[in-house]
């Protein structure tokens, strides 16, 4: 008998018992759903993170006294706590002894004091600007641009004039109509002179990256407290090439600078696009383990309803099986129809189950900014498992059927 | 001869006891032959019958149909015989419910493995031959019990089997219904059909030309109708 016919049938059937098949459905649908939502996400995030990781420009390592992010506990974050400040004076130092590898080397302090507003004359932003301090290295190490006016020079730095780059946003805020150049403008009880704004950058997973304003790092440390700072050091290789070779070299100024003996441990914390990407990758495997097991989870039981439900089918239609021998279905014939059924039933859930959980991972990605992707591999994965499900679960209601006898069957009522 | 039964036995176990429906039947049934196997409950008619249709087969003796040897053929080989030499006609109808007739009709042809066109083609020659080649889009609840089991005889005829095997075919119909359908049988059976029926109506059984009658499992008489 042709398969096509098999098909056809099996349609039919299950579209007798259309709540029934729905429900049964769903099940396997839900399963599906929360792997193929989980794994949408991870890879769009991830995908976004590998293009775009804006956090540092390329071939860039920063150094700075805390690991970002990822909370440790106990002995190790008390360690951590006791490090020393990296200085103005230890970062100019560890500048120097790597000019003959790399000119760019960004120091960066971050007010930390509580929200900050910028205001000029009767006009201010919404309090929680990113406010720093940095040198004229900022742009390269953080893929930002000037829109207008200028960069720091090393001078700017050198002389700790008052002078600020607005973010885009505090632009808008500040100067709606006017030029910004040459304006003053405040920020946390000190005045600063405009001499340049940065170009829009956008927002990166759902933060923007626009209300920023950044001085001379010099003038920040002399306006705030230089011990109060403890300086991160962003250092650019000036090739992908000799990137390792940078990253041993300013191991090494590091430690010089910091003054370890040979069996200390580094006081200080290395951190890359490569490990911010090792860092995230690290917890999406968690994430995509948790939502196997719970994937995996969901799926047995619904395959047990399934099993379950033609069971109760094969009891049901035991008159039509009999019907159908007795006209000539072989055992095969009867086999493969019920075998198709609980398949379609599996595979129809996890066609379902594909569909909602690509859209609500991209919803999801696009909420974060990131850009819309399409698991093949894992929609590939989660067909197949429904189709192994379908026949593991259809089997032995199908061998059921197929072994009926034709005159008890036909007896049925 | 299309049917060559010798010695057939059948026996079934039901708990510790065994029930000998069949103790030893033979019986020769030739083409184009009108017969009727009569019996009360209990003589084994259902048996032979089911035997006969091959959807049992004996526990020992010799059963040919058409030369071959049904008797020892296992399902997959029994079920091939059931499409393509036996057309059933039940009591209870036997149709699929949720189909139209046309597809009812179609449903030996799908498991000869037929082509649609072929199908569809053939499965309407049958129900027209049936008188009711206006009705083929209609479900087994919105006709007749007459329509019904004409529908059930177009699906039996619609594979030109051998032999047309009926149980109790007026058994669920009014007498007026119950006449046109032995009518029927009769059209058939002057178009060279080999029909067998089944029933414990004397009324019946007159209709046809030759009366088979079972008691405990043996045959009483056989020999053409009074």
């Amino acid at each position: 008998m042709e398969f096509r016919e098999i098909l056809r049938m099996a349609f039919g059937s299950l579209g007798v018992n259309k709540l029934r098949s729905f429900l049964t459905m769903s099940g396997i649908s839900i399963g599906v759903f929360s792997v193929i939502g989980v794994m949408t996400a991870v890879s769009a995030l991830r995908g976004s993170i590998e293009t775009g990781l804006s956090v540092l420009g390329s071939n860039i390592f920063q150094i700075s006294r805390n690991p970002t992010g990822f909370q440790t506990s106990g002995e190790a974050r008390r360690r951590i706590e006791q490090r020393r400040n990296i200085t103005l004076e230890q970062a100019q130092r560890y500048q120097q002894l790597l000019r003959d590898v790399t000119e760019v080397v960004c120091l960066k302090a971050f007010y930390r004091d509580g929200p900050v507003q910028a205001s000029h004359g009767n006009r201010q932003t919404e309090p929680g600007l990113t406010f720093g301090g940095s040198n004229e290295h900022f742009l390269a190490a953080n893929q930002y641009a000037i829109d207008l006016g200028r960069n720091f020079t090393a001078e700017d730095i050198d002389l700790a004039r008052p002078f600020v780059i607005l973010g885009q946003s505090v632009v808008r805020k500040l100067f709606p109509a006017e030029s910004p150049l040459g304006k003053r403008v405040k920020l946390a009880g000190r005045t600063y002179e405009v001499i340049g704004t940065f170009a829009e950058k956008g927002s990166s997973f759902g933060q923007t990256q626009d209300e920023i304003v950044i001085v001379p790092v010099t003038r920040f440390l002399s306006d705030f407290g230089a011990a109060r700072f403890s300086i991160n050091l962003a250092t650019q290789a000036p090739s992908q090439a000799v990137y390792n070779e940078t990253l041993d070299r300013a191991i090494t100024a590091m430690r010089i600078v910091r003054s370890l003996r040979a069996e200390q441990e580094n006081d200080f914390e290395i951190y890359s696009n490569d490990s911010l990407i090792a860092a995230f990758a690290q917890i999406a495997d968690v994430v995509r383990a948790g939502a196997l097991v719970i994937s995996a989870i969901a799926l047995l039981a619904a395959s047990v309803g399934i099993m379950n439900i033609m069971l109760v089918s094969v009891t049901e239609r035991t008159k039509e099986i009999g019907i159908r021998k007795s006209v000539g279905a072989r055992r095969r014939s009867i086999l493969g129809q019920f075998l198709i059924e609980a398949v379609l039933l599996s595979v129809t859930g996890g066609v379902v189950g594909i569909i909602l959980g690509v859209l609500t991972g991209n919803a999801l990605a696009v909420w974060l900014q990131a850009e819309v992707v399409f698991p093949w591999g894992w929609a590939a994965l989660g067909l197949v498992t429904c189709s192994f499900i379908g026949v593991a679960a259809g089997l032995y209601p199908a061998l059921k059927a197929a072994n009926l006898d034709p005159i008890e069957s036909l007896r049925y009522e | 001869m299309v049917i060559r039964i010798e010695g057939v036995t059948k026996l079934y176990r039901m708990g510790a006891e065994t029930i000998h429906a069949l103790r030893g039947v033979n019986l020769e049934i030739r083409r184009n032959e009108y017969l009727a196997i009569m019996g009360p409950s209990g003589s084994g008619k259902s048996t032979l019958m089911n035997m006969l249709g091959c959807l049992d087969t004996p526990s020992a003796g010799r059963y040919d149909f058409n030369g071959k040897d049904v008797a020892r053929m296992v399902d997959d080989e029994l079920a091939e015989i059931r499409n393509r030499e036996i057309g059933f006609v039940f009591q209870t109808f036997n149709l699929l419910p949720r189909s139209d007739a046309l597809h009812n009709v179609e449903l030996p042809l799908i498991y000869a493995g037929l082509s649609p066109a072929v199908r569809r083609e053939r499965a309407l020659v049958a129900l027209r031959n049936v008188g009711l080649g206006d009705r083929i889009h209609h479900k087994p609840n919105e006709m007749s019990g007459g329509q019904r089991q004409r529908v059930a005889i177009a699906r039996a005829l619609v594979n030109h089997p051998s032999i047309l095997l009926a149980d109790e075919p007026t058994g669920n119909l009014d007498s007026r219904t119950g006449e046109e359908i032995m009518a029927l049988f009769e059209d058939l059976y002057e178009q060279g059909h080999t029909i067998i029926v089944v029933t414990h109506e004397e009324d019946i059984a007159r209709h046809a030309r030759r009366v088979v009658r079972l008691r405990d499992g043996l045959i009483e008489s056989d020999g053409p109708v009074p």
